[in-house]
């Protein structure tokens, strides 16, 4: 095995990077992919719980670079998908921890045991960026349709060319069609213009984010659910180089969305 | 304008989504060539002062700006020449 290293940044935060690495992690793993999710927000960690591991956390990765234990036994293991790891964060330490070398080395060690590693970067263009763009094969940037978002993003994707850090991909996240339809949303057309790069997804806005995040299960496990839910698996399948086409946006009737809202086992009382 | 305006006329606004795209064309330009808003108004100044003193020039006219597509940024100065004709009628 020779994996493909690919991080998840964006420079602001809040735009969606914790939730978007958690669920393309199970995505590419339900598709026969093996997966180390690797959390880079030393201090803020949160993809154990958007993957529901929180309880499972022995070691972490600040013990692995400082030699405190194996990289296999920081390693936690889904057990919903036999494929998907999390290598998590330290929390009671800060990014100064962490050098660019010693992520190289550890993803090193990774890229021969299995398919992807996707590294979730902290927010902001400080230490912590660079030590999660440092192995990168591939950087994917996730944006919001909103002008503080596209402006930071503008800003990454320059940094991620000066440095020559590969490839770098665009994800829109959070966007609501009927605001786009509406003209009171920047269009994805008008951000990829903006932006000059490729475009690998398209996320819509969707309340199921939210309640999946909740019980630590992410949406992406129930593909079919909703068009979100299948947008990451057509990010997973353009990662692994099939050609999906974008769907066009559409926006889900009362009654679907009711629907939707019960099976996720929402409440209206 | 008033009187249509309490008729319930309304005067033609862009969209906010449209403005949020335009404001984010000129940030961006400004935010990867570095080049400040003052910036821009210093080097009009002095373009403004160094061909004054070769040719005649509408100093109120003169614009300096960007213009990007894609990856390109480009100043552009637009300096209108002053004929003979709008001279004498100055």
């Amino acid at each position: 095995m020779k994996a493909r290293v690919i991080t998840v940044t964006s420079g602001k935060g809040g735009v969606g990077k914790t939730t978007l690495t958690a669920n393309l992690g199970v995505a590419l793993a339900m598709q026969g992919q093996r997966v180390v999710t690797i959390d880079a927000d030393v201090g803020l960690r949160n993809l154990d719980v958007m993957l529901g591991l929180e309880n499972r956390i022995v070691y972490d990765l600040v013990d692995v670079v400082e030699g405190r234990c194996q990289l296999r036994q920081a390693m936690v293991h889904d057990k919903r998908l036999s494929e998907l790891f999390l290598l998590p964060a330290a929390q009671t330490r800060d990014k100064s921890a962490i050098k660019p070398e010693d992520m190289l080395r550890v993803c090193e060690d990774l890229r021969e045991r299995c398919d992807f590693v996707l590294i979730d970067s902290p927010a902001g263009i400080e230490q912590g960026f660079r030590y999660a763009i440092a192995p990168a094969d591939e950087v994917i940037i996730v944006t919001n349709p909103e002008v503080a978002a596209v402006r930071d993003a503008d800003r990454v994707i320059g940094l991620i060319e000066a440095e020559e850090q590969g490839s770098s991909r665009l994800i829109i996240n959070r966007i609501k069609p009927d605001m786009v339809r509406r003209g009171e949303m920047l269009s994805i057309a008008d951000v990829v213009e903006l932006l000059a790069i490729d475009l690998i997804g398209i996320v819509p806005e969707d309340q199921a984010i939210l309640i999946t995040a909740n019980r630590g299960h992410p949406l992406a496990f129930s593909s079919n659910s909703s068009p979100t839910g299948q947008a990451f698996h057509n990010i997973a399948r353009r990662l692994r180089g099939e050609d999906v086409p974008f769907v066009p946006l559409r926006e889900p009737g009362m009654l679907e969305r009711l629907f939707r809202f019960w099976r996720l086992g929402g409440s209206i009382l | 304008m008033k009187f249509l305006e309490r008729l319930g006329v309304r005067r033609y606004k862009p969209s906010s989504g449209d403005v949020a795209k335009e404001r984010l064309r000129l940030v961006l330009a400004h935010d990867r060539t570095s080049i400040s808003p003052a910036l821009l108004n210093t080097l009009k100044d002095e373009i403004i002062t160094v061909i004054s003193r070769h040719i005649a020039i509408d100093v109120e006219d003169v614009q300096v700006t960007f213009s990007q597509s894609a990856h390109e940024s480009r100043l552009v100065a637009d300096i209108p020449v002053l004929t003979g004709r709008r001279r004498r009628k100055r």
